[in-house]
């Protein structure tokens, strides 16, 4: 068991789903005061519609989490469309603290120069890309989940040369589509305009199963989900030799904090990643874990990892 | 009025000469390689093949519009280049591309070369396709599939650039550009390699009672009764089960097709230059049918006479047809 | 995979196996010369196929005695009528009325189409059969014509007549 050189940092992705905004500061309170993590991503990334049951809190939990040491980043909407989705990313394009992270060309539009990180949603896949968006001001990049190790390995190291951050999904469901049309609302024949938020009562999305009865994808209102919860443990020593500097944890419905402790105690060591990998098991309960994309072979799979660190 | 010119689909050199025949004011197609959104099996054209087209297009008075609107993976930057350079030496009419790095590569190479953005990229806000337009010298955008007309209407008033609808074909479900479903069920990247629920993972499967299910990869993705109507085994097409829906149903949504033949005057009148119709993948036969019958329509429509749309609902998936997002936003 | 043309399907034609058989044999020749023909007029046909130019296809017309058994490989052409009984180990089956099979040879109707309504079934490897598929479609003359044009105005008339009964068929029901 080695110590990961070169230690990456571990963040905390927006959440993607429907909490109520009671869950959320529980949650984000919990977060500031026991999870070692040591940057968070906050803001509505999915839906425009619920961005006003929680960002009144946002100001509170961004002070919160500062005290606790840890640097703040808000998301931007993947989806921009409406007026209101236009006027949301426009006026977080305006900020100057804190950061932003964005995910959709329209706040790259609206951020023009000012600096700012790329998210998963925004496709940067290539070396070119990377760089193009460097020259306009990107300081940190998330690559795309369903990018495999080796293109990863080529990005991360494009990104390093050019000064910027490099971050990885290493748990969590994968994000596998987004659409104008929201599927909670079809689930429970409502339309997006009249949907009730039907999808707050599915914390951890909307499971569905194939005609013989196989589980496969969750429904997250205009996203699509994996039914798997990615989990890159045995993998970070290997994105750490490859230039990846940050790692991100999204939030699912468990014990977050539990979570953030186990990938801690394997990037310091303290944890083998055979026993975190049972630890992380336990934890996610009956949600099978998968590493497919990352080994360039379907994302719902788990392969076995050899060279472990 | 705008010139609604008719942009139609090309899998293999023979289909070019029909969608050219029938009437086609340009034609886009791919390389048979992962450079194109429609890398399937036996499909799209050697760059021999794509110099004889061109020729074949411009002898007519026809565009070629080269399809490179996949993303590359880092590391496979250069097949793109390749494809981009090729193009030009072959004298295609514009490019159609979608990651930024490929565009500003084409852009600063070849700054002569027309680019219009791709679908893929999903630019779905004047914002959005003002940075394309502003940073790549974009040309036209390939609008997604999922803005009501007077949405059209007004983004045509907000962007330096011709907008290019969808009329006919396949229905996008998702945003282009974002779905990784096929990846995670085969292995296989829309976005890196250019497929959906490709050929190599798709088995059909006929039951004693007559039904016949389609499988990706081993999922079940729908069963179809011996007298129900099919479609393309796809993710986003298919019957699931959830908690409140113990009786499986189209969780997307149901095998069908876009046409917008009746909504051809409005979407002139909102300012759409160019109209597209889906199919890269289908036969000679549906290019033949569908160029024909909407090049008459526009012609009739741009001669003031009332357009007189033929049947086209047999060409249809799952023999179904919608008008989607472009007539309510109720679709969403 | 391999496939058998199912029990159900060589039940259809009882007591026709010796009838079935000896079409086979009279039929064989004729078979092999159109594929030959078309091989030797369509050259790029077998690069679409890639690797599965040596695969097994039956073609399975449902209103004909027998079934068909292509191996699209230029170097060992194989094209032969096969009764349903006899039918080897297949790829991949594709199975339509024989006048569908037809008209999606000749490009006249779309594969997509046929298959969307059900009366286009298509069974095993998929990827064979699409491409098989996007090497036929690439064929800019009627295969079928050039076929009834090898046998002279006989032919042609054979075919005529075959399309008008197809037609008079589909009108009955």
């Amino acid at each position: 068991m080695a110590v990961i050189q070169m230690k990456p940092k571990l963040t905390l992705g927006p959440i993607a789903y429907h909490w109520s905004a009671e869950k959320r500061r529980d949650f984000y309170a919990r977060i500031a005061d026991e999870a070692p993590v040591d940057e968070v991503y906050l803001g509505e990334v999915i839906c425009s519609k619920r961005a006003p049951f929680h960002e009144g809190d946002l100001p509170e939990t961004i002070a919160r989490l500062n005290r606790a040491g840890k640097t703040v980043i808000v998301s931007t909407l993947a989806e921009v469309m409406l007026k209101r989705e236009r006027k949301a990313t426009e006026d977080l394009a305006a900020m100057d603290m804190p950061e932003i992270e964005v995910n959709n060309a329209a706040g790259l539009y609206a951020r023009g120069q000012k600096p700012h990180r790329i998210g998963p949603f925004m496709n940067a896949y290539n070396e070119a890309t990377i760089a193009w968006m460097a020259r306009q001001g990107a300081t940190h990049v998330c690559l795309p989940t369903e990018l495999p190790a080796e293109a990863i390995a080529v990005a991360a190291s494009a990104a390093r040369d050019l000064r910027l951050g490099v971050e990885v999904q290493v748990f969590g469901r994968a994000s596998l589509a987004v659409s104008a049309r929201c599927y909670h609302a079809r689930a429970h024949r409502r339309t997006k305009d009249n949907c009730q938020f039907v999808c707050e009562h599915d914390s951890d999305g909307m499971p569905l199963r194939t005609t013989d009865d196989r589980a496969i994808l969750r429904v997250n209102g205009i996203q699509t989900q994996s039914e798997s919860y990615i989990d890159l443990l045995p993998e970070m020593g290997r994105l750490a030799a490859d230039g990846v500097s940050h790692l991100r944890l999204m939030p699912q419905d468990v014990d977050m904090v539990g979570v953030a402790d186990v990938f801690r105690n394997v990037l310091d060591g303290t944890l083998c990643t055979d026993e975190a990998d049972r630890h992380l098991a336990g934890l996610c309960g009956a949600v099978t874990l998968s590493n497919g994309f990352y080994h360039g072979t379907a994302g719902y799979r788990r392969m076995a990892v050899t060279a472990r660190t | 009025m705008t010139l609604a010119e008719l942009i139609c689909p090309a899998g293999t050199p023979a289909a070019l000469r029909t969608a050219v025949d029938a009437g086609a004011d340009a034609v886009y197609c791919g390389f048979q390689d992962a450079t194109n959104a429609r890398n399937f099996p036996g499909l799209n054209f050697t760059p021999e093949e794509l110099g004889d087209a061109v020729a074949y297009a411009h002898a007519k008075g026809a565009k070629v519009l080269l399809a490179l609107n996949t993303y590359p993976p880092a590391g496979k930057v250069d097949l793109w280049r390749h494809a981009a350079d090729l193009g030009v030496r072959l004298g295609v009419d514009a490019f159609i591309v979608a990651d930024m790095g490929v565009a500003d590569y084409i852009a600063r190479t070849h700054p002569q070369a027309r680019l219009h953005l791709s679908v893929q990229a999903a630019a779905s806000s004047p914002e959005a396709i003002r940075y394309y337009c502003e940073n790549f010298g974009v040309r036209r955008v390939v609008l997604p599939r999922i803005l009501t007309i007077p949405e059209i209407r007004q983004i045509r008033t907000e962007i330096p650039c011709e907008i290019e609808t969808f009329i006919f074909g396949n229905h996008g479900l998702m945003v282009e550009g974002r779905c990784s479903l096929t990846n995670y069920l085969t292995g296989q990247s829309t976005n890196m390699n250019g497929v959906c629920s490709p050929a190599s993972d798709v088995e059909y499967a006929r039951h004693e009672d007559g039904s016949m299910s389609s499988q990706l990869a081993g999922f079940t993705i729908d069963r179809f009764g011996p007298d129900e109507k099919a479609g393309y085994p796809t993710i986003c097409k298919g019957r699931y089960t959830t908690s409140n829906r113990a009786e499986s149903y189209y969780a997307f949504e149901e095998p069908i097709s876009l046409n917008l033949s009746r909504l051809l005057p409005d979407l002139i009148d909102a300012g759409v230059h160019a109209f597209k119709i889906e199919g890269r993948q289908r036969s000679k036969s549906y290019v033949r049918n569908v160029v024909r019958a909407f090049r008459q329509a526009v012609d009739d429509i741009r001669n003031g006479r009332a357009a007189n749309i033929a049947d086209l609902v047999a060409l249809t998936e799952g023999q179904k047809q919608t008008q989607g997002a472009f007539e309510t936003k109720k679709w969403r | 995979m391999s496939l058998r043309i199912e029990a159900a399907n060589s039940a259809r034609w009882p007591g026709n196996l010796l009838a079935s058989r000896l079409a086979c044999g009279v039929l064989q020749p004729i078979l092999t010369r159109i594929v030959r023909r078309i091989a030797a007029r369509h050259p790029s046909l077998f690069a679409r196929l890639g690797p599965y130019q040596t695969a097994d296809f039956v073609i399975d017309p449902i209103d004909l005695p027998f079934a068909m058994h292509l191996r699209p490989d230029p170097d060992r052409l194989l094209f032969r009528a096969v009764p349903r009984d006899a039918a080897p180990r297949a790829d991949a089956v594709i199975r339509g009325r024989f006048m569908l099979l037809l008209e999606l040879i000749d490009s006249q109707e779309d594969g997509d189409a046929a298959f969307f309504s059900r009366d286009l079934d298509v069974t095993g490897d998929t990827e064979a059969v699409v491409r098989l598929r996007n090497a036929l479609d690439d064929v800019d003359t009627s295969i079928a014509e050039d076929t009834a044009a090898m046998f002279g105005a006989p032919g042609r008339a054979v075919l005529a007549r075959l399309r008008r009964g197809y037609g008079a068929d589909m009108e009955k029901d």
